[in-house]
């Protein structure tokens, strides 16, 4: 037991990979231990369906279409993608927004304040004034990720355009450049991978703010999906749509790792 | 200015001081006391004195990326109000940007000059043809600064500390300024890339003949690279043997030898002494000179007046620093 808790322990290839699915596996093998015992009892269970059970709802909601003759999968993704693509380019402007407010202590003494307030309510609690103000449909559940995850961008953005070295910016000045462009051709390049990597730790909230909202109010989606089916208890449909939507996170988020290490090499050297 | 004015750089009785505390009721914390200078065009001035003595806040009062509490910065006869293109500065540390490969560093200032803003955002044909030539001759200036052609699509984290700091220089002197301001450039770099540095440097100032403002604690680099030598120190006292309050000028100097010099003068006995000499001036805290036994030698040096502590902390019209 001593030799588990080595700071200069050097675990295998094998080794490691065993252990890591070590977890997986005793999920997997108690959910299908239950679901097993569960048929047993009752052959119509639909609390752990086996994983027959589970490929089949996917199979249907990706090839079979439904009453409208649409293929649930591929339009909820499609739907919920929307929301999220155009909520996530709103917030890629509160770069340019934090930027200005480090920078400019005229654009700060405007805007810090405002964006700290709205940082600090809780976005959720807001949900029930868009759906007055906007109604039910895209725009309220658009402006709630946004209004989740913006703040937090354009701060951090803020905290670094300030943490900019003023050896810089003097130099650029020596060199002939106007305070814009030193603001949007030398320090929002620099910032630019950072915030990059800021979107894609807050892909999770904004992934939460989007069910959150199509799980109140939504004719299609991801989010609303799971929600509607729960009250047949189909779990078939539900368990494949919460594995599909943490593969697309995942996805997403290898990807944008991708492009800042492809496009950004000089970053953090 | 009626007649003809013989000096680029003129500080007049600049003086650069904080309140104490926020409501300046405790006096003021001096840095620089109605600090006196007068540089000429083409001098190659060595700025040294103790740490914090306040030599970088000279350099930056001349760059303008700082204002003096009272007294004047002149440049050509003109107070400075900004940073702008006629002065260039080397920093020991952040020179270059990092996002941009090293010729698009060097050209950046002149691709400024050459293109404009709805050139650049449009991305015209224009903008990418002047872009590549721009470029190109960036490409061909590394030679000249001791590195290779194919270094010049490297980004700075892929350089030495030395190699950097060359491609600083480069990139501050392709704007051609009439001042070039060098914050302790070669701090950081080893002993011999430090003597092959201070080379470089008097290369180019051979070949341009700007003014340059070295500031350095490397005593035996300042006289070597330097015509003339300034040591600004905190050590000093007024006419009674008080002590002094804020950093004077204490030491204005000639260096031997001509300009170049001559690697060999290092070892010269009046090189040496010289040394000693700005050494026991300006850098050593237990000689408090008085006024009357500073060294003011340099034809253009001035006699120091500086304020006491009570001139310092009198209510001064205007906000404070």
């Amino acid at each position: 037991m001593r030799s588990f808790f080595r700071t200069d322990a050097q675990p295998s290839g094998v080794a490691t990979w065993l252990l890591s699915i070590l977890l997986f596996g005793l999920l997997i093998g108690a959910y299908l231990a239950g679901s097993y015992y569960r048929h047993q009892e009752n052959p119509q269970d639909k609390v752990m369906p086996t994983v027959s059970e589970m490929l089949d709802g996917l199979k249907r909601a990706a090839f079979e279409p439904d009453r409208n003759g649409d293929l649930r999968l591929w339009i909820d993704t499609l739907a919920s993608a929307r929301r999220f693509g155009i909520a996530i380019g709103v917030v890629l402007l509160a770069i340019p927004l934090g930027v200005g407010m480090g920078l400019f202590p005229y654009v700060e003494a405007v805007f810090y304040r405002f964006i700290v307030f709205f940082d600090k309510i809780p976005a959720l609690s807001v949900l029930p004034i868009l759906f007055i103000i906007f109604g039910l449909d895209e725009l309220s559940k658009i402006a709630l990720i946004v209004i989740g995850v913006f703040p937090t961008v354009a701060l951090e953005a803020h905290l670094r355009a300030k943490s900019i070295p003023r050896e810089q910016i003097h130099k650029a000045q020596t060199l002939g450049a106007s305070e814009p462009e030193i603001a949007y051709r030398i320090v929002m390049p620099q910032i630019f991978p950072k915030m990059l990597e800021t979107i894609r730790l807050n892909l999770k909230a904004a992934m939460l703010l989007l069910i959150a909202g199509e799980s109140l109010a939504a004719t299609v989606g991801l989010g609303y999906r799971i929600f509607v089916v729960r009250r047949y208890v189909a779990m078939d449909i539900i368990i494949p749509y919460v594995l599909w939507m943490t593969g697309l996170l995942f996805l997403t988020d290898w990807f944008i790792q991708w492009v800042i290490r492809r496009r950004y090499v000089w970053v953090d050297k | 200015m009626l007649a003809a004015n013989p000096y680029l750089i003129s500080l007049q009785g600049v003086e650069v001081s904080y309140p104490k505390n926020g409501n300046g009721d405790s006096g003021r914390s001096v840095i620089l006391n109605n600090v006196r200078l007068n540089i000429r065009a083409g001098e190659f001035l060595s700025l040294v004195g103790p740490t914090g003595c306040g030599k970088s806040t000279i350099l930056r009062l001349i760059l303008g990326a700082q204002f003096p509490t009272r007294g004047q910065v002149l440049v050509d006869g003109q107070p400075v109000s900004g940073v702008d293109r006629d002065r260039g500065v080397v920093f020991q540390r952040y020179s270059l940007f990092p996002h941009l490969t090293v010729v698009e560093n060097i050209a950046y200032g002149p691709l400024l000059e050459r293109t404009s803003m709805p050139q650049r955002l449009l991305y015209t044909p224009a903008y990418r043809r002047i872009r590549r030539e721009s470029l190109a001759e960036a490409r061909e200036y590394l030679v000249r600064i001791g590195l290779n052609p194919w270094d010049g699509d490297k980004f700075p984290y892929e350089l030495s500390g030395g190699m950097q700091q060359r491609v600083a220089i480069a990139q501050a002197l392709m704007m051609q300024p009439k001042i070039l301001l060098m914050d302790e450039p070669f701090g950081a770099l080893d002993h011999n890339t430090r003597l092959a540095m201070q080379l470089l440097i008097l290369d180019q100032w051979e070949d341009y003949r700007m003014t340059i403002i070295f500031v350095t604690h490397d005593l035996e680099e300042a006289c070597y690279v330097g015509t003339r030598v300034i040591g600004l120190s905190q050590y000093w006292s007024d006419d009674e043997g008080k002590p002094g309050v804020g950093a004077v000028i204490v030491t204005d100097l000639p260096t031997p030898g001509g300009h170049p010099k001559p690697t060999a003068i290092r070892a010269t006995a009046e090189f040496n002494a010289l040394l000693e000499q700005v050494r026991h001036d300006a850098l050593d805290p237990a000689n408090r000179q008085r006024l009357q036994q500073f060294n003011l030698f340099h034809q253009d040096a001035l006699k120091p007046e500086p304020l006491s502590a009570a001139k310092v902390s009198e209510a001064k019209e205007g906000t404070d620093a």
